[in-house]
């Protein structure tokens, strides 16, 4: 066990157990999968992308790129997890990934061997012969090669919410800067947000061995926090993530609500996607350490030396026995020295520098560390590190550790910056890029915008936060920034041991090394973007936080050119990985959409209606009885049965839009090609409107009930869009127009009632006085009158189905009971409950345009509707309808079809050619549309677009639907197979 | 140079030292035959056609960044043929024919990978549409094949199909269809084009044209006038732009696209599925990750970067299609700038300033086409007239009606 | 991306649809050059990179159609204003009203 005896903000009193690969650990409340790992002398964690070289836990944070695992198992497993921020819980299940058979034994290692021929790019320029092999042969292998861990094989058994909020000041990261600018402006009043994505707040306070007001700082932290816990304007988010800066001020953000426990409580979420929407922001996401690139750098052992001085601070664990510095810059001394305070023998420091500030040197001696200066590391030993080889001064010396500790300095966490497309700046003091051009309304403060020293972030987050209060007109009284002794943040620039011996990793994840840099140098893909996408550098789950500048210092090395001058890293959403299901929320299975039901759906359901989804309606698609097998007995009986004597259909579904006001007839004029301003009160009329851009937009029923008084249907499928369409003609082409519009869609049911004996039935729902006889509502009628005893009702006399039709529109809630009341009317005349399937029977049958038809790639014309437009008026769609391409004859127009041979089916979607001519596209004359098996005329019948189709009634094609392997004559006849002359609706 | 086994071979045992620039860094010269403007995979294409198939080789390729910078880097990589439209299904089918033999022209892995679409339906009249397209795939010579809910099911058994809010009917099959590396098929075009003496000539923006009258006679750029004897725009999002300082004012709009990719996974997903019930679509790539999209946020912008809201819609419909991806993690999310063109098609063709031609309007479409485009851009560049696939994606269609709208939903770019 | 709906007050994008291009107004049809002033009217767009203005309607609010200044290279949205009042400010609606073609 590797776990100091003392320190640390682990809870020792709370034992976790664990298991990895399948072996039990235990470990404290308070770590990660990683601390706990460690502390169990589990150093080997897992394998390479490409090499599959054995790999180690380099990082304490979100910039790990080797210790990925699959966390628990089933439907729950959770690939590439990053164990150094997987909070440990008792039960804890994880499994090393792309290896095989074993961790320790991995057999694709043998990529190691090959690795002189797998540089940079090297399948751009093979796996080319034989074509075929590519998808039968490499490509499945390559496949199979990479990725990293397995998705879970079954549906996510959690839950997932999603919320909105809203805040005045936004503080992203609850670091010393980050805790002191939700201080600032919580203290002043401002509505405050807090978030951070540790489980602990504190940041790298916790990680260190600082002390703050003569505390150490750890305590400091834990004072503020709670003192910010208490103020009821801040709002303390722990474990939560923001990922992205999107516009207007929203961020979004994940908040892990229970991964830290084995299952999500009840009725709990396993995470939450919030979308803050915060008037200012404050970006505290502090810094992340960078490595130095050098041979064997990605052998177990060679860590980050912040990540040591983590371990060893704030989980108590020791990395190892005996550790080595190897450093760029002052911070890296000081984790040296927090290492040797623990009891671990630090062997070295290796610093790149000549020189380095007296007093760290004498620090370190006095601590008896040895202190190597103007050294470098060379090489690395060991399947798990057991040496180092290094130089230093000039001397070559090999030396026995088990860890070793290496800091190229720090890059600020620039991150959310960029997610408006602003670039960092690069900044030669500190060696690092630091925020260039920043998304609106939001401040840097602390590390993250390079002021790296603790002292400057305390300061620089209470000015922010104040700032950010005091610009949204919160009085501001600055807090007492703590005073807290100066530390030195020198560094020198290094990146590369360019004399080390043995692959130098750049990218450990993605297997990127310093010699493909080179390669994409020689090739010219010199460009930050080319190189990265050549090489893969800094495309790997870690995107690339410990490697893109050390890939963009090594080009620029190669190039000459300085580092700003080849390029900056910037950044995209989301800072982090975020999980589908949290951006999913509950919109899954069934509550994926919303479902509207009509108001007689439970009516429906009660007498076993089989449901169909319609866009967002569910509506009854048929009314099976006990003994029918399938569905188009069920249908065909439907149809006969409202043919012989009635039947109904809910069609509610409709859209339904009132309109009132002086000028309505106007803008009907206005949106349909005919003319609606004659239409007598207590009339209705069919109408076709068009876009603008001439082509149909939608078709239906349009009734004037008073003067000023007009109520319109529209198809189920555009009901949104002509309502939306009718605004835009009110406000914005015409708002001179006296009219008021109100959908009504949702307020009124309507019931449609078709047979030759419909008006027996309707006449016993309606009130007395309400004459629904021939003269009373005559065909195409409208009127207003009342049912089942005083229920307010619109009655019309339309027809789809081609009978004698009637619709009743009632207030929605009333929908059921005319429903139950007409089928009670009915009885005696064998009433039947149809679905749409009988009716898109019927209306085909009839020879009706339907959505299959409005398919917005056809006209007026195409439609059978040329002579319904007038030629006394403009209307929307008119101008642009006579264009030479949309009044071409040869435009596939509407005709009916049906079998030569009667027995034969037809399908929608068979193309038509003349009998004889090739199956090509020079040969394709139009298409079928609908199509329905008619119990009327005991064969299939079918509606279409055919080249001069009027034209052609009579002759026969060939319907040619080879993906479903028909290929029949069919012979066209007019659009209304029964009926035509309109005898029965009128009747 | 020549990449082979053998040169794999000899590099890796010479540590990788003997490579040559995949292309040359050119400088401008003074006078081309032709200017295309946008190095990207459309423009670079035609390029590479203009020298291989009409032996116009004094030709340069301009490009305001680096080249592949715009969207031939920002796609999902699929590859098809299945449009419904004779506007478009000829032209796409030869584009597929040109990325079948491809890698073996251009002596580079774009890792063509003919695993196959499957588009979702989910209703009588979604299935009737897409025979309706699959027939008209037939009629041209293409695969097609209406797959029934058994069918989807023994290809992809990990689909909702017992909970679905739109429950899984079947699907139209194009095997042949698939993906291909993206950013490999713009260095394989621009090494290409570059042996054949092509100048690539990157980091150098068009700030004006050259004009005498009405006839364009080159470009003024960030790095000097250029003349030449025709200048050719394939600049995509920038279309707008770039054609307006020729004057004309185009049926065009940008939008924005997301596009979005998990972490690397073991192998899942083997084709391309769409699911149009979701607005959602999904492939997996080689390197694992599931590359994903939805709809365009919907409205204009050049600023390469979208919104939640369809970052959610997206991952709604991937919950809604396959919800064993619920704790697979999105690793990165981009926008590209769409040229979306007034009927969702594209237009390749003259202009009326003499001298100009045009290659604009690929809406969301634009990668599966880059070889088809270069080889009719190239075509109607040398010849003046329309090559014979590409006749109708003409610019004065909307004048006259003669749309291309696959979709129907009319003038309204973001629909398409 | 949220949206000042005059009426409503802020609101986030997703509440509305929309249209597009704020700017071209419909032609007078009985033009004798009508065809062409509707295909400028319904295709041709300035598209520009920066200022648009632009009609956004509050679908999921207020069923107001307004009209939005949004930068299209940054998506700062500078104002918004009801389309009614937007026709005010233009100060006539004339260019609008369908000819009488009788």
């Amino acid at each position: 066990m590797s776990r100091l005896a003392k320190g640390g903000l682990i809870d020792r009193a709370r034992s976790l157990a664990f298991t990895f690969d399948g072996r039990s650990y235990g470990g404290h409340a308070g770590d990660t999968l990683a601390s706990a790992l460690l502390a169990n002398d589990v150093r080997l964690v897992g394998r390479s992308f490409k090499y599959h070289r054995p790999r180690g836990i380099v990082s304490a944070g979100a910039e790990e790129p080797n210790a990925l695992v699959e966390l628990r198992a089933g439907a729950r497993r959770e690939p590439n997890t990053r164990a150094t921020v997987a909070e440990l819980f008792d039960g804890l299940d994880a499994q090393s990934q792309n290896r095989w058979p074993s961790l320790d034994l991995d057999l694709l290692s043998v990529n190691q061997l090959l690795s002189p021929f797998l540089g940079a790019g090297f399948y751009y320029k093979t796996f080319m012969w034989p074509a075929a092999f590519w998808e039968k042969v490499y490509e499945p292998i390559i496949r199979r090669a990479a990725g990293l861990g397995r998705m879970a094989e079954a549906a996510d058994p959690d839950h997932y919410e999603k919320a909105s909020t809203f805040c005045d000041v936004l503080v992203i990261g609850a670091g010393p800067a980050g805790l002191m600018a939700a201080l600032a402006a919580g203290r002043a009043g401002a509505r405050v947000i807090l978030a951070d994505e540790d489980f602990l707040t504190g940041g790298r306070l916790n990680a260190e061995t600082r002390e703050i007001d003569g505390k150490p700082a750890a305590e400091w932290a834990a004072r503020v926090t709670a003192e910010l816990a208490s103020l009821p304007n801040v709002r303390l988010m722990t474990r939560t993530t923001v990922f992205g800066v999107y516009d207007s001020g929203t961020y979004g953000a994940l908040e892990r609500v229970a991964d830290h426990l084995p299952v999500p409580p009840p009725f709990q979420p396993r995470q939450r996607l919030w979308r803050i929407h915060a008037r200012r922001a404050v970006l505290a996401a502090g810094a992340t350490e960078r490595p130095v690139v050098f041979g064997g750098n990605d052998r177990p052992g060679v860590m980050l030396a912040g990540a040591v001085r983590t371990y060893v601070n704030r989980f108590a664990v020791a990395p190892g026995r005996r550790v080595a510095v190897f450093a760029t810059n002052d911070d890296a001394w000081r984790g040296a020295l927090d290492i040797k305070a623990a009891g671990i023998e630090v062997a070295a420091i290796i610093d790149v520098r000549r020189a380095v500030a007296a007093s760290l040197v004498q620090q370190a001696k006095a601590e008896g560390i040895r202190t190597l200066l103007d050294g470098r590391v060379t090489a690395t030993h060991g399947k798990l590190l057991t040496a180092i080889d290094i130089v230093a001064d000039g001397r070559p010396e090999r030396i026995a550790v088990d860890t070793l500790a290496v800091s190229g300095g720090w890059s600020p966490n620039v991150h959310l910056t960029c997610h408006h497309g602003g670039k960092p700046a690069w900044n030669g003091a500190i060696a690092a890029f630091v925020p260039g051009t920043v998304p609106p309304l939001l401040a840097v403060a602390g590390a993250a915008s390079g002021a790296f020293t603790l002292g400057s972030a305390l300061t620089d987050g209470a000015a922010q936060g104040a700032e950010a209060a005091e610009a949204l007109g919160f009085p501001v009284p600055l807090p007492d920034v703590p005073a807290v002794a100066e530390e030195s943040v020198a560094i020198a620039p290094f990146w590369h041991v360019a004399d080390s011996r043995g692959p130098a990793f750049v990218d450990l994840q993605n297997d990127v090394t310093a010699k493909d840099i080179s390669i994409a140098h020689k090739e010219g893909f010199r460009s930050v973007e080319h190189l990265k996408r050549y090489t893969t550098l800094g495309m790997a789950t870690d995107q690339g936080r410990t490697s893109n500048v050390t890939g963009l210092a090594i080009m620029a090395s190669l190039t000459g050119a300085s580092i700003p001058e080849t390029g900056t890293t910037i950044f995209r959403p989301p800072y982090t990985p975020v999980s589908l299901g949290a951006l999913g929320g509950h919109h899954r299975g069934k509550d994926f959409r919303a479902v509207r039901l009509t108001p007689t759906h439970e009516w429906a359901k009660a007498r076993g209606a089989v449901f169909i989804e319609t866009g967002a309606w569910l509506r009854a698609q048929y009314f099976p009885r006990p003994g029918e097998t399938d569905w188009l007995e069920s249908v065909n009986r439907e149809v006969k049965a409202v043919r012989a004597s009635v039947g109904l259909i809910d069609v509610s579904t409709f859209g339904k839009i009132d309109l009132q006001g002086p000028d309505v007839g106007t803008l009907l004029d206005r949106v349909y090609i005919n003319t609606f301003s004659t239409l007598a009160i207590g009339k209705a009329r069919y109408g076709v409107m068009l876009r603008e851009d001439g082509l149909v937009m939608d078709d239906g029923t349009t009734a004037r009930l008073a003067p000023e008084h007009y109520v319109m249907t529209t198809t189920t499928a555009n009901a949104a869009k002509v309502y939306q369409h009718l605004e835009f003609c009110l406000q914005v082409l015409w708002p001179d127009l006296d009219v008021a519009i109100a959908s009504v869609s949702e307020q009124w049911a309507q019931i449609a009632l078709a047979g030759p004996r419909a008006r027996d039935v309707l006449a016993r729902v309606v009130d007395a006085g309400v004459d629904v006889s021939h003269e009373g509502l005559p065909f195409m009628g409208a009127m207003e009158g009342s049912v089942l005893g005083g229920v307010k009702a619109r009655l019309f006399r339309l027809s789809f189905s081609g009978e004698l039709g009637f619709e009743i529109a009632v207030p929605a809630r009333h929908g059921a009971e005319l429903a139950q009341a007409l089928m009670n009317a009915g009885e005696t005349f064998g009433i039947t409950p149809y679905g749409i399937e009988a009716l898109g029977v019927m209306r085909i049958e009839k020879g009706h345009v339907s959505g299959n038809e409005l398919s917005g790639q056809t006209t007026a014309r195409d439609l059978g509707f040329g002579r319904m437009a007038s030629t006394k008026k403009d209307y929307i769609g008119r101008v642009m309808a006579g264009r030479p391409g949309l009044v071409d004859p040869q435009r596939p127009a509407f005709v009916g079809f049906k079998p030569v041979d009667p027995s034969q089916r037809l399908r929608a979607g068979a193309h038509f050619l003349k009998i004889g001519a090739a199956a090509s596209l020079e040969n394709d004359e139009g298409y079928m549309t609908s199509v329905a098996h008619s119990p009327h005329l005991g064969h299939w019948i079918g509606l279409g677009l055919l080249q001069r189709g009027p034209e052609r009634i009579g002759e026969r094609v060939r319907a040619y639907d080879p993906v479903r392997g028909g290929d029949i004559e069919v012979e066209i006849c007019a659009p209304g197979f029964i009926d035509p002359e309109g005898e029965r609706l009128r009747g | 140079m020549r990449y082979s086994w053998l040169s794999i071979l000899t590099n890796g045992l010479s540590g990788q030292s003997g490579w040559k620039p995949a292309w040359r860094a050119a400088t401008p010269k003074p006078a081309y035959d032709v200017i295309i403007v946008g190095g990207g995979g459309h423009g670079l294409a035609t390029a590479y056609y203009l020298a291989s198939q009409h032996g116009i080789r004094n030709v340069a390729v301009i490009e305001k960044g680096y080249i592949g910078s715009g969207n031939a880097g920002r796609n999902t990589t699929i590859i098809r043929s299945n449009y419904l439209l004779p506007g478009n299904e000829p032209f796409y089918e030869w584009s597929m024919k040109l990325w079948e033999g491809l890698e073996q022209e251009l002596n580079y892995n774009a890792m063509v990978s003919q695993r196959g679409i499957l588009n979702l339906y989910h209703s009588d009249a979604q299935r009737d549409a897409y025979a309706r397209r699959g027939n008209a795939m037939r009629l041209s010579g293409v695969d097609s094949q209406l797959l029934d809910r058994d069918a989807v099911r023994a290809m992809y058994p990990f689909l909702d199909y017992d909970n679905a809010r739109f429950p899984i009917q079947g699907g139209l099959l194009q095997a042949r269809a698939g993906t291909a590396r993206h950013d490999a098929v713009v260095w394989g075009y621009a090494r290409g084009a570059d042996r054949l003496g092509v100048d690539i000539l990157q980091n150098c923006e068009v700030t004006g044209f050259l004009s005498e009258g009405e006839r364009i006679i080159g470009v003024e750029t960030t790095r000097g006038p250029i003349r030449a004897g025709k200048v050719g725009l394939a600049v995509a999002g920038s279309t707008t732009r770039v054609a307006s300082k020729a004057g004309l004012r185009l049926p065009i709009e940008s939008h924005v696209l997301q596009a979005f990719v998990s972490e690397g996974l073991k192998p899942a997903i083997d084709g391309v599925i769409t699911f149009g019930a979701g607005h959602f679509y999904i492939s997996q790539s080689d390197k694992g990750g599931l590359v994903f999209g939805g709809d365009i946020d919907g409205y204009n912008s050049y600023a390469q970067r979208g919104n939640l809201p369809v970052v959610e819609d997206v991952a709604e419909g991937g919950m809604a299609l396959m919800p064993r991806i619920g704790r697979v993690r999105l690793l990165r999310m981009w926008g590209g700038i769409m040229d979306m063109s007034m009927d969702g098609s594209p237009i390749i063709d003259r202009t009326p300033r003499p001298g100009l031609y045009l290659n604009a309007g690929w809406c969301y479409g634009g990668f599966k086409a880059t070889p088809a485009s270069g080889w009719c851009f190239a075509h109607l560049i040398a010849r003046n007239e329309p090559h014979e696939v590409a006749r109708l994606m003409r610019l004065d269609r909307f004048r006259t009606g003669h749309l291309i709208d696959e979709k129907g939903v009319g003038a309204q770019p973001n629909l398409h | 991306m949220r949206i000042p709906c005059p009426y409503c007050g802020e609101r986030d994008a997703h509440e509305f649809s929309y249209l597009g291009d704020a700017t071209p107004a419909r032609p007078d049809p009985a033009a004798p050059d009508a065809q062409d002033r509707f295909f400028d009217y319904v295709y041709l767009r300035d598209n520009p990179a920066g200022a648009h203005q632009e009609w956004w309607y509050h679908a999921y609010g207020c069923r107001q159609w307004v009209q939005v200044e949004r930068n299209t290279l940054t998506h700062a949205v500078a104002g918004a204003r009801l389309a009614r009042d937007a026709r005010d400010a233009a100060g006539d609606a004339a260019g609008n009203v369908p000819g009488d073609a009788s």
